[in-house]
């Protein structure tokens, strides 16, 4: 017997009730080694206008690039403590901001390393089901060779690449979610 | 080898269920472990799963999740849902391989479960007002095959149909008892459950007179980053489900009415609460692995 998935529906408006339990903008404790960055950006609608209501999920590998995951069967540690998952809700303008460790690249298709990626769920009221896209690093030589950012147009490539920003380790990475500057969002298939 | 070392059991109906389930993993003389657990008694139970092989450094047989059937899931612009007009995308998706980003994800296996967080009528020194209910049922995947350990969070409105957020301005009354929010993790069967109340109905304001139908809302993480799922439970029967624009979202009716909860006399606990039946079904894994997407959507 085959079960057929469950449709996605809206986080709405209100989700803070349920989900500020597991929220978290430090993703890397003082245990954890690799080179500390802060993210910093807004999510921002089709007016142009900063979302309050939105939450990001992100999911990252550790410095090495492992993953705290048992399917990630590479030979490298996993510091105790890091998960390499954050929650964090956007604030009355829409801004957001999390500190972690850059990841180191990860495993990809066809036997080629991805260049160091996080990879981003975005809620929020409007949103039905979730949009899925990543954040890249800036000046990281390994992305002209992504196996994943291959599948973008050239031009829009730039949506998925954090700029610095500030002082050292700082980044900015925008989540635009219509128009010109829109963000690339994927399809996994999920 | 990877070992999972898990507890098969984590028993919710009991008034205090201890956390007992953890992950282990041997690579190259190196243990890592997930989680932390106490008191495993005798239920513990070691699983193994097929170690993804190892060529040139790289994995090269790590399993995907199926897509969706067209249909199944909804659109971003849907139009009657009046907030996915200034926020669903304009542009085309970019369909991509799911890669070992997307078939890891994180583990909760070691969050603290008790009473008060999944009965949410125990949050308070009082009993909230309205209607008890049971809410259960289980996680599972496409294949049938128990999401297991994972963890499970709900919110939802008061009995009069109030959340306890500063932007819910509707004017029914809040409840000092009740919170709205709970969490556990399923058992090794995919078994999830929670007492709380029926939560009301309430008015928004996507179009005139819009009511929403009372629904409780759920996420659900599973095995991986691409199996995350938000979504909302309907009560069976309910007069406003068909005038709903975020229920009547999704195009295909039997994927909308997987959406419905089913009431159930073997949960219903006499003299106290009714009960309602909810699984919670997420992609199945693929039989090939790598398999790149050869579609995209639109």
């Amino acid at each position: 017997m085959s079960f057929r998935a469950t449709p996605s529906q809206t986080v709405g408006p209100y989700f803070v009730i349920g989900c500020n339990r597991l929220e978290t903008n430090e993703l890397a404790g003082p245990g954890v080694s690799g080179e500390r960055i802060e993210i910093r950006g807004r999510v921002i609608d089709g007016d142009g206008i900063g979302v309050p209501d939105a939450m990001l999920e992100v999911w990252q590998a550790n410095g090495a690039g492992k993953y705290a995951h048992p399917e990630d069967t590479q030979d490298k540690a996993i510091e105790p403590g890091f998960r390499g998952f954050g929650r964090i809700p956007t604030d009355e303008k829409g801004g957001f901001r999390f500190s972690t460790i850059k990841p180191g690249p990860v495993p990809g298709p066809d036997g080629k390393a991805q260049a160091p990626h996080i990879v981003v769920s975005v809620f929020m009221r409007g949103l039905l089901r979730r949009l899925v896209t990543r954040i890249y690093f800036p000046d990281d030589p390994a992305n002209q060779e992504d196996p994943v950012l291959r599948y973008v147009e050239a031009e829009r490539r730039t949506t998925l690449i954090a700029k610095k920003a500030g002082v050292t380790g700082g980044l900015e990475w925008n989540v635009v979610l219509q128009g010109e500057h829109e963000t690339v969002f994927f399809d996994i298939g999920l | 080898m990877v070992q999972r070392d898990v507890c098969e059991e984590i028993d919710n109906t009991l008034p205090a269920p201890t956390l007992v389930c953890w992950w282990s993993t041997t690579i190259g003389g190196h243990q890592v472990s997930w989680g932390a657990g106490t008191a495993c008694g005798s239920t513990c139970a070691i699983v193994s799963i097929a170690p993804a092989k190892m060529e040139n450094g790289f994995m090269t047989n790590l399993m995907g999740f199926r897509r969706f059937r067209p249909g199944t899931q909804p659109e971003y612009l849907h139009p009657p849902y009046v907030s996915s007009v200034k926020r669903a995308p304009t542009k085309a998706l970019v369909a991509i391989p799911q890669t070992l980003s997307e078939i890891t994800g994180p583990m909760f296996g070691s969050e603290r479960v008790d009473v008060k967080t999944f009965d949410l009528t125990k949050q308070h020194s009082g009993e909230p007002l309205g209607e008890r209910i049971v809410v259960s049922g289980r996680v599972i995947d496409e294949d049938e095959k128990p999401v297991r350990h994972t963890l499970v969070e709900i919110w939802q409105c008061n009995a009069a149909g109030r959340y306890l957020h500063n932007v819910d301005q509707h004017n029914a009354p809040l409840d000092p008892n009740f919170t709205g929010c709970g969490h556990t993790l399923t058992d090794a069967e995919g078994r999830y459950r929670f007492v709380t109340i029926r939560p009301g109905a309430y008015p928004w304001a996507n179009h005139y007179n819009a009511w929403r139908p009372a629904h409780i809302h759920f996420s659900v993480f599973g095995p991986a980053f691409a199996t995350r799922l938000v979504t909302q439970m309907y009560f069976p029967g309910d007069p406003l489900i068909p005038f709903d624009p975020i229920f009547n979202c999704t195009a295909d009716e039997a994927a909308r009415q997987r959406l419905v909860s089913a009431f159930d006399w073997e949960t219903t606990r006499p003299e106290q609460a009714l009960g309602f039946q909810f699984n919670l079904v997420l992609a199945g894994r693929e039989e090939t692995p790598w398999e790149p997407l050869r579609a995209g959507r639109k």
